[in-house]
């Protein structure tokens, strides 16, 4: 077992050759093609000299993330619930649940501006489209795999169907319902963006990251548009980081995935 | 005046749909703190058994009365200890106790008192909130064993609990499951692959065979209670377990 200082030394290790090596091919490359790959310095620049704009549409990025991203929770917790109670249910809806995960949201997208109109509202929903299937699929499954030898303790016990469901396949179902949660906190920021290079507008709150992406990319602004991209990586973690904790804090008492395992 | 047997079978049957007979015609009379086991080859019906005397599964034919009733009305006075420990592990020890309780509605501070009562009976009142994970098996089975005593249940049906834990602990848990009975007087039915076991617990062993399931033999075993640690050294204890071993391997070779 790598000690406490290896686990932080290590990987700053890597970050610094990484960095060292990202420096090493800008200066290798001719002069004329050094636009291509900014190097870590002017990308820092570009962040601090935009500051107030990188800050604004991280911020609106955030919001439609975090919008879709919450509706897809709520939502699909619901759907799931329902999906579980019968075989039957499960069976008339889920070629329709997969149809919906079909949906190429580069087609979608431009048909729901017509739709909705460009701005938050379609962003939301394209984060929402992305984040749902992953959630349902997992609490879904969650809340069917309860141990048969629990269920029958249920029954000896002569549960009420209500208590079967809040007292055991519910929680018997956190574990999924974090598996589905981890997969959708990281595609949501995805999802906004893709959703503002679609729908975004400059329109009022100057557009999320999708759409400043756009917009550096056609004034080829390079350092600024890696800057973006370093942007986006930050709220991905963050979202990531967020949804991790609140797993930890649910399972590691009881849940084997928290184990400690010394070897 | 006889007491009123508090567990008769009368004839009952059992099969699943169009399936082979799994019980035929048995019949049982327990009296109130009989501790009867149940041994016999695997396939011979004898959780099947437990689980109709339950009322877990309905029964084909015949008659199941408990303390007068059916195994449904009598749901009350039931308990039941899985193979598994089947503790919940999102609960603490306590919890997991309490979950019958819960389940019924007792109000939460007799629940707790009831709680504290059957831990400290199964040895674990120190343990009140650790997480299942945290124990080992012998003691996941004694908080099985208190969740089931939580009811303070008159008949206890016990699916072969310690099927699975190492000799050394299975000696030490039947020796416990006795000592609390000497405080509690349940009507225990108790299936085990374990000749040593059945001879220990109970004053009656029921030898059943199999194809189709049925008792083949009642063995009354005479041992006053409290049993100790000096009941396996004895030597009438060894002969019976012979004998009764003597029993099952005639009829696990008439199966084969």
């Amino acid at each position: 077992m790598p000690s406490r200082a290896l686990k932080i030394l290590l990987p700053t290790v890597t970050g610094v050759l990484f960095v060292l090596a990202w420096y090493a091919i800008h200066y290798s490359m001719a002069e004329e093609m050094r636009f291509l790959l900014p190097t870590p310095g002017d990308i820092i620049l570009a962040l601090r000299d935009n500051a107030e704009s990188f800050a604004q549409a991280a911020r609106n990025t955030a919001t439609g993330a975090l919008l879709g991203f919450g509706c897809a929770v709520v939502i699909s917790a619901g759907f799931a619930l329902t999906l579980s109670l019968s075989p039957l249910v499960r069976i008339s809806l889920y070629p329709y649940l997969m149809m919906l995960q079909m949906i190429p949201i580069i087609i979608f997208a431009p048909i729901l501006v017509l739709w909705v109109g460009p701005g938050i509202k379609s962003v939301v929903i394209i984060t929402f489209l992305i984040c749902f299937f992953p959630l349902v699929v997992n609490t879904t499954q969650g809340l069917i795999s309860t141990d048969r030898n629990l269920l029958e303790l249920f029954r000896m016990y002569r549960a009420s169907r209500l208590q079967e469901i809040f007292r055991l396949r519910v929680p018997a179902a956190l574990p999924y319902f974090f598996t589905g949660l981890r997969i959708a906190a990281t595609v949501a920021p995805i999802g906004a963006l893709v959703g503002e290079t679609f729908a975004g507008s400059s329109a009022g709150d100057g557009g999320g990251l999708g759409f400043q992406a756009i917009i550096y990319s056609s004034q080829a602004k390079y350092p600024a548009l890696f800057a973006t991209a370093a942007v986006t990586c930050v709220l991905g973690f963050v979202f990531a980081a967020v949804v991790l904790t609140l797993s930890w804090l649910t399972l590691h008492q009881w849940h084997d995935s928290y184990e400690r395992t010394d070897t | 005046m006889a007491a009123t047997p508090s567990v008769e079978l009368l004839d009952v049957t059992k099969r699943y749909g169009d399936g082979p007979v799994v019980l035929h015609r048995v019949s049982i009379a327990a009296q109130p703190g009989d501790f009867v086991s149940l041994i016999g080859p695997s396939g011979c019906g004898k959780s099947t058994l437990l689980r109709l005397i339950a009322g877990l599964s309905p029964l084909s034919d015949g008659h199941i009365a408990v303390g007068g009733q059916t195994p449904e009305q009598a749901a009350a006075d039931l308990a039941f200890v899985f193979q598994e420990p089947t503790l919940l592990p999102w609960l603490t020890v306590q919890k997991n106790v309490g979950l019958p309780q819960k389940l019924r509605g007792v109000a939460p501070t007799q629940r707790r008192a009831t709680c504290r009562r059957v831990l400290e009976l199964v040895r674990l009142g120190d343990r009140g909130d650790a997480y299942p994970r945290q124990l080992s098996g012998g003691q996941k089975m004694r908080v099985s064993i208190a969740r089931a005593l939580s009811l303070s249940p008159k008949i206890l049906l016990l699916d072969e609990p310690f099927g699975a834990l190492d000799e050394m602990t299975r000696e030490h848990l039947n020796e416990e499951l006795l000592a609390i009975r000497q405080q509690e007087a349940w009507t225990a039915f108790f299936v085990t692959h374990s000749v040593a076991e059945a001879v220990f617990l109970s004053n009656r062993i029921l030898v059943m065979a199999a194809n189709p399931g049925r008792i083949h033999t009642e063995v009354a075993v005479p041992f006053a209670y409290p049993r100790t640690e000096a009941t396996r050294l004895s030597r009438e204890y060894r002969d019976l377990v012979a004998e009764v071993s003597r029993i099952l391997r005639s009829v696990e070779s008439a199966v084969a």
